[in-house]
């Protein structure tokens, strides 16, 4: 990861000066974050554009660009925000593409769950503490609530659920073990994480709403030409392979 | 009408977080003030800590020792079957951590402030140490006393980073008043952020007010 | 006569303090000596505000002695009449005796009103009145008069000698004054560098000429006088003692009273001086020399009992041929009565 930094940062540098007219920002969702500079990286490499890249969480980069932040690109944690963007006209119209689908994980890293099954402890009620993102503000929170609500298990598991602000704090749950279960994102359980899991189960994506991330192109973008370039370069299949390996499906 | 629930639930953990505080942090704001032990930098410097920490770094650290693999929170699930994290006495000790420096520095300016006569005059005259502490040292540092509650009372009431990490945000549990305004940011509805702001903003002014006028009173007597 | 051990071993720092001696249970012990001689040290020790090696291990609110601070150290957050019911109130044995120490140090008015609102002299009586209220069987008055000007300590005097007078309990009475001393105490301890030098009643010691600690401008004797008759013609009153008459300025109104002389207001002559100012001129016997300074030597005077102190240059010595055993006259020039 840190000679990928050092790269951004030469190119930053750089792209003040002789680059300034090709200078791409991008804002990016928290938990795409180390997927997005693998695929920049990428990119600077085909393109010799150089990207920057600005993380937070999807409510908050929504407020800033509908505050005028100078963003060319959004890549949202999910569809509603890039959608009322459009809708406002802060997106340019028809520019909005779902480019990578998350899905969502039963998962635990308690040792007593240790090669058992995770839907059977989720069913037979004997866990703790489910760790869940809230619904009200995280896509995979809401999606958890769905699946539980599809599986009949809503009501019983209601007052064991712990709500993390966003999907990270519910994997921080998990994985310090103050939560015996938690359904999480599969692109987490990709990821490097200090813990190993003790079980694990896939969430049929039937069973909640598509966790589609969708990207926007921003009206206020003075650098639209290598934005388009980026959004184009998001569909090929080089992108594709990255996402798959980050957990990820990626829409036809 | 709105959900009020959150405001109360952080007046409770606010008042008894404070109440706590007042009740503990004397005695060590006592034993800071008074002692020459060669610890006593070192008490003083960890009860600061909360000052210098982050929040998070607090709520992050706290996650793991409250939690049911940690050394507080083991001993508690073995105690009560339950866990300390995602509950109201966990937001409790976490709180009473998060705001132990603003409830004990004003105590122990106080009791420093203190003359050392004035207490050995009161041992001559027949009171105990402890007599002495409760007769005389605390009616003399009462306004030391009420900047540590309204300190400790406010800071509790406007915490958020702690409690967004141990807290899980569970309604009538843990979702505190701050946490609840910023769910309605995030999710933009920001009417009800507003009127839950708005009555927060009301109801610290209103204590803080009570607070503040009381002292007055107590400073013109 | 009974007595009350004080027996004691500390050291701070540099400075070590080895006390071990008696003093009588009855009357007031003054303790004399400079500032950094130990004096303030002993009395910490005794009420047990100081750890001591071999001292007592009783905690201090046990001890039941009362101790009157330098400055009054009243209860600022207490009204006059809760400051002096505090010790009382933690005494299990003591018996209600606000009334008559109000009485006593007249501190009645006093009572309803709030402590910032007393002058220095009004707040130190309240705080005598709480050390009495407490029924303390031993008394440490720490210079409690030293933090008030002339006009407040003469004001708070009075209540002292009256102690002195109507109490029974023993008191320990520290100070630098030496008329302080004079005035108040029965029996003196002389301290410096934290060691006893000298001890016992208070006129043996001030007529003792050998000790520096007492010389200077803190020489001076006492006398125990009895007052025969006032003359209202040249407002004069005339006391008697052992040795002989003294007429002092004024109209005083005690019977018996001490007197104090100091060793510079009187002056020796081989012959009574017949055409002289001064009013009181006195027979005595020379008991002993002893050279004060390279000019001034002091010379200590047999009157009947009594004795007196006298400062005269080492030349007039030698001009009249002054021995012990000698026959003189003392002509006093001033005379302090204690009240």
């Amino acid at each position: 990861m840190s000679p990928l930094r050092t790269g951004f940062l030469f190119a930053a540098l750089v792209s003040t000066n002789s680059f300034a007219d090709e200078n791409l920002t991008i804002a990016v969702a928290s938990n795409f974050q180390a997927t997005v500079n693998e695929i920049a990286a990428e990119f600077m490499a085909v393109t010799k554009i150089p990207v920057r890249i600005s993380s937070g969480s999807t409510g908050k980069l929504y407020a800033q660009i509908v505050n005028g932040a100078p963003y060319d690109v959004f890549l949202a944690a999910d569809s509603a925000r890039p959608k009322l963007l459009e809708e406002a006209g802060a997106a340019v119209k028809g520019s909005r593409i779902t480019y990578a689908t998350g899905a969502l994980v039963l998962w635990s890293a308690d040792s007593a769950l240790k090669n058992k099954d995770c839907l059977a402890v989720l069913k037979s009620g004997s866990y703790r503490r489910l760790a869940i993102a809230n619904p009200l503000t995280a896509p995979y929170g809401l999606a958890a609530k769905e699946f539980l609500q599809a599986a009949g298990l809503f009501d019983e598991a209601e007052n064991r659920i712990a709500y993390g602000e966003n999907i990270s704090q519910a994997l921080q749950f998990v994985v310090t073990g103050n939560a015996t279960l938690g359904l999480i994102a599969m692109s987490q359980v990709k990821g490097r994480l200090p813990v190993t899991a003790s079980c694990s189960w896939n969430v049929p994506s039937t069973m909640h709403s598509a966790l589609d991330q969708q990207a926007v192109l921003l009206s206020g973008s003075d650098n639209a030409d290598a934005a388009r370039k980026f959004m184009n370069f998001l569909q090929t299949t080089q992108v594709a392979m990255i996402l798959e390996h980050r957990g990820y499906t990626v829409p036809e | 009408m709105m959900d009020f629930g959150p405001l109360w639930l952080s007046a409770q953990l606010a008042l008894v977080t404070t109440a706590i505080l007042i009740i503990l942090g004397a005695p060590l704001a006592w034993w800071l003030s008074q002692t020459r032990s060669r610890w006593q930098p070192v008490v003083q410097a960890i009860v600061a800590m909360p000052i210098v920490l982050p929040p998070t770094v607090l709520g992050f650290y706290l996650l793991i020792v409250l939690g049911p693999n940690g050394a507080i929170g083991s001993w508690w699930v073995k105690l009560t079957g339950d866990t300390l994290t995602f509950s109201f006495t966990g937001l409790v000790i976490a709180s009473c951590i998060y705001s132990l420096p603003f409830a004990v520095q004003p105590m122990q300016n106080a009791f420093e402030s203190l003359s050392k006569r004035n207490l050995e005059a009161a041992w001559t005259l027949g009171a105990s140490k402890l007599d002495a502490f409760f007769s005389v040292a605390v009616p003399l540092s009462i306004r030391g006393f009420v900047s540590a509650i309204v300190l400790a009372f406010a800071h509790t009431l406007g915490e958020f980073g702690v409690v967004l990490m141990v807290g899980g945000n569970i309604p009538g549990e843990t979702r505190v008043v701050s946490i609840a305004i910023y769910d309605h940011v995030e999710t933009l509805d920001y009417a009800s952020a507003h009127q839950l702001s708005l009555a927060l903003i009301v109801f610290a002014f209103v204590t803080l007010f009570s607070m503040f006028l009381i002292n007055r009173r107590w400073q013109a007597r | 006569m009974s007595i009350v051990e004080l027996k004691y071993s500390i050291q701070k720092g540099d400075f070590h303090l080895a006390v071990d001696t008696e003093i009588p249970t009855t009357g007031i012990t003054g303790i004399f000596g400079e500032s950094g001689s130990g004096k303030t040290t002993l009395l910490r020790c005794i009420a047990g505000l100081e750890r001591s090696e071999g001292g007592s291990s009783q905690p201090v609110h046990q001890r039941r002695i009362g101790y009157v601070f330098q400055e009054p150290q009243l209860f600022a957050h207490l009204s006059v009449r809760k400051n002096i019911e505090f010790g009382m109130r933690r005494n299990p044995d003591a018996s209600d005796r606000t009334d008559e120490v109000s009485r006593l140090l007249e501190v009645n008015e006093l009572l309803g009103r709030s402590v910032a609102d007393l002058s220095g002299g009004e707040a130190q009586r309240v705080s005598i009145a709480r050390v009495l209220c407490q029924s303390p069987q031993l008394i440490l008055m720490d210079e409690p008069l030293s933090a008030l000007d002339e006009r407040r300590r003469n004001e708070v005097l009075p209540y002292l000698d009256r102690l002195h007078e109507e109490l029974s309990v023993p008191i320990i009475y520290v100070s630098h004054n030496i008329d302080e001393i004079c005035r108040l105490s029965d029996h003196l301890i002389v301290l410096d560098n934290g060691k006893v030098v000298a001890e016992g009643d208070l006129q043996t010691m001030l007529a003792r000429i050998d000790l520096p600690q007492l010389g200077g401008r803190n020489a001076g004797a006492v006398l125990n006088a009895t007052q025969s008759r006032y003359d209202d013609e040249f407002d004069l009153t005339l006391f008697g003692f052992s040795g002989g008459e003294i007429w002092v300025p004024g109209r005083h109104d005690s019977s018996r009273t001490r007197l104090r002389i100091r060793a510079s207001d009187i002056s020796l002559s081989r012959s009574p001086a017949e055409s002289s100012t001064i009013l009181n001129i006195l027979p005595a016997t020379i008991e002993a020399i002893a050279a004060e300074t390279t000019s001034a030597e002091l010379v200590r005077l047999s009157l009947g009992d009594d004795c007196l102190v006298a400062r005269i240059t080492r030349r007039s010595l030698q001009r009249l041929e002054l021995q012990v055993g000698d026959k003189v006259y003392a002509q006093i020039k001033s005379v302090t009565v204690r009240r």
